[in-house]
């Protein structure tokens, strides 16, 4: 029996579609029970939330003040203590997870296997390196916990429709003072979420100002779609840093990219290999971008944008 | 002494488009040009700036690898570094022995600070910063966009998958840096002749009480599935209709 404790994100009291990926993947573990972990201020529909999830045996519900909004260094101990009688830990490679886990690991004296995109045993895990230019097989040492951050865009959600118990745990250990939460930059809501979003439209340092950047917006909202940018258009102050996509930004897996002004450095490509299909309009024919979409438009963005949405 | 530690690692240059060995054994490195990993550059770039408004008073830069990281090491002391520690050895160690290595030399250099990269370009770990902070029961601040210093705690910007989270952390704590945290400067050519009269202490992990445990075997490489190139469409048109056929729009 693998016992596999997945820690749930969340923010404001909603379960974030990553945990539902983790699950899947976790469920991909040979004679897996699933525990989900849910430290939170006031946890319940979060906790219930989870238990909805198909393959999921059992929620631990940790209520405590200290536990919103999250913070590494506050939960990593508890996570700890939750880990007790289990072979693995998982969590969303998102920045919640990228925060936390590497912190539950040296508590617990264990290896992480980070951005796990497919699972070949319950200690052979694949994942990749430089930037995704390869990948690499690894096998974790017999005898240990393993933690591992699990990449959202190589896995679907599992399904709803499970009916876990639901178990409230209190953690009598001590938690640190150090670091306080000072502000978060709201996100817009009305608008799909980039890393769960089926449709993508991201614009590049071609549009040539945050004002034509509009351009991108109205076209995403036309079509239901997320905002993407790349990094030159990030770094020029088009777009916000949050929808940067690629490398060092988001890595994202929609059924419909768009990939508009973006000439396609390899760090951006690393973004969205895992696309379904990939859109591309560019003006210059040969822009590497062309190489890995599926529909290329050569032309002026200017009057293509338009006559797109004429078309729609 | 307020002290900042600086954490870097040697890795393929960023420019060098990397390729997987034949065999599946590694990565090519040979005649490969090898950096400072952009990171960790960037991590230094920011001790170096707190020194230089007066809130640190050494910076001191460590590595783990091979003698030919001495290279990097020098490179940072060109940039402003005030001296090196080598942690020599020939193995690939992992992110959980890099940090017991950073946290026995915490115990002996008692930073305020400690800066490393979020993550390392060539493993794309990042957890070395989480771990050491862990062990050292310290604050962590990963994905660093801003940092200011204010007495005896920081003020610290995250750059978060919401936006921009900001976080106020005790001292001494663990700071990762991302991208957006500053540009590194240009090393001048009077500095890499200044460098080589600057300290760089070679140790190595026995000598620290560290043993190289390894925990995960890397089985092989592979490199990743390429996409199929598509079709170029003639107009928007023809775009909207072939999405539109695909049940995309």
């Amino acid at each position: 029996m693998n016992r596999i404790l997945v820690v749930a994100e969340h923010e404001a009291g909603k379960l974030n579609a990553a945990v539902a990926k983790c699950v899947n993947c976790a469920a991909s573990i040979p004679d897996a029970e699933i525990t989900v972990a849910v430290l939170a201020a006031d946890g319940a529909a979060v906790a219930q939330a989870a238990a909805a999830i198909a393959g999921v045996a059992r929620v631990l519900l940790v209520d405590h003040p200290a536990n919103e909004p999250a913070l590494a260094a506050v939960l990593a101990p508890q996570v700890a203590r939750l880990a007790q009688g289990h072979s693995h830990v998982f969590g969303p490679s998102t920045t919640f997870g990228k925060d936390l886990m590497p912190r539950v690991a040296a508590l617990l004296d264990a290896a992480q296997v980070s951005d796990v995109m497919t699972v070949e045993s319950a200690q052979r895990f694949r994942r990749p390196v430089y930037a995704g230019n390869a990948i690499v097989t690894v096998e974790a040492v017999p005898g240990q916990q393993i933690v591992a951050t699990v990449r959202v865009a190589s896995y679907q959600p599992a399904t709803t429709g499970g009916s876990a118990v639901i178990e409230a745990v209190s953690l009598d250990i001590p938690l640190p003072t150090h670091t306080r939460f000072v502000s978060v930059t709201a996100a817009r809501t009305d608008r799909p979420d980039l890393q769960t979003a089926s449709r993508v439209v991201s614009g590049g340092r071609a549009l040539g100002s945050a004002e034509n950047f509009a351009m991108i917006q109205r076209l995403a909202d036309r079509i239901g779609a997320a905002i993407g940018a790349s990094r030159a258009a990030v770094d020029a102050g088009y777009a916000p840093n949050e929808l940067q996509v690629g490398q060092t930004g988001k890595i994202i897996a929609p059924e419909l990219y768009i990939a508009i002004g973006i000439s396609g450095a390899i760090q951006h490509l690393t973004g969205i290999k895992d696309a379904r299909t990939i859109v591309a309009i560019n003006k210059d024919a040969e822009a590497p971008i062309f190489e890995v979409a599926d529909y290329g438009l050569v032309g002026d963005l200017f009057s293509l944008i338009p006559e797109i949405e004429k078309n729609l | 002494m307020r002290r900042v530690l600086v954490g870097i690692k040697r890795v393929i240059d960023y420019n060098v488009r990397v390729r997987v060995r034949p065999d599946g054994s590694g990565v090519v490195m040979d005649g490969v040009k090898m950096s400072i990993n952009p990171f960790d550059e960037i991590a230094l770039e920011e001790a170096l700036r707190i020194k230089e408004r007066g809130e640190a008073d050494e910076v001191v830069v460590i590595s783990l690898g091979t003698d030919d990281t001495q290279q990097q090491l020098r490179t940072a002391l060109a940039m402003g570094a005030d001296r090196a520690i080598l942690v020599r050895t020939d193995l690939a160690v992992e992110p959980p022995v890099v940090a017991r290595v950073m946290r026995k030399l915490v115990d002996r250099e008692s930073p305020i600070i400690v800066i490393l990269g979020k993550q390392a370009i060539d493993d794309d770990c990042n957890q070395v910063g989480q771990m050491l902070a862990a062990l050292w029961d310290r604050p962590q601040a990963t994905s660093a966009s801003k940092i200011a210093i204010e007495g005896q705690t920081a003020r610290v910007t995250r750059e978060v998958d919401a936006g921009l989270e900001t976080i106020v952390v005790d001292l001494p704590a663990v700071f990762t840096a991302d991208l957006r945290l500053n540009e590194p400067r240009y090393v001048k050519l009077p500095d890499i002749m200044k460098a080589k009269k600057k300290p760089l202490e070679v140790t190595d992990l026995a000598a620290l009480g560290v043993e190289a445990a390894q925990r995960l075997k890397v089985l092989r490489y592979q490199p990743p599935p390429q996409r199929q190139k598509g079709i170029i469409v003639k107009d928007a048109a023809e775009l909207v209709a072939a999405l539109r056929q695909k049940g995309l729009v």
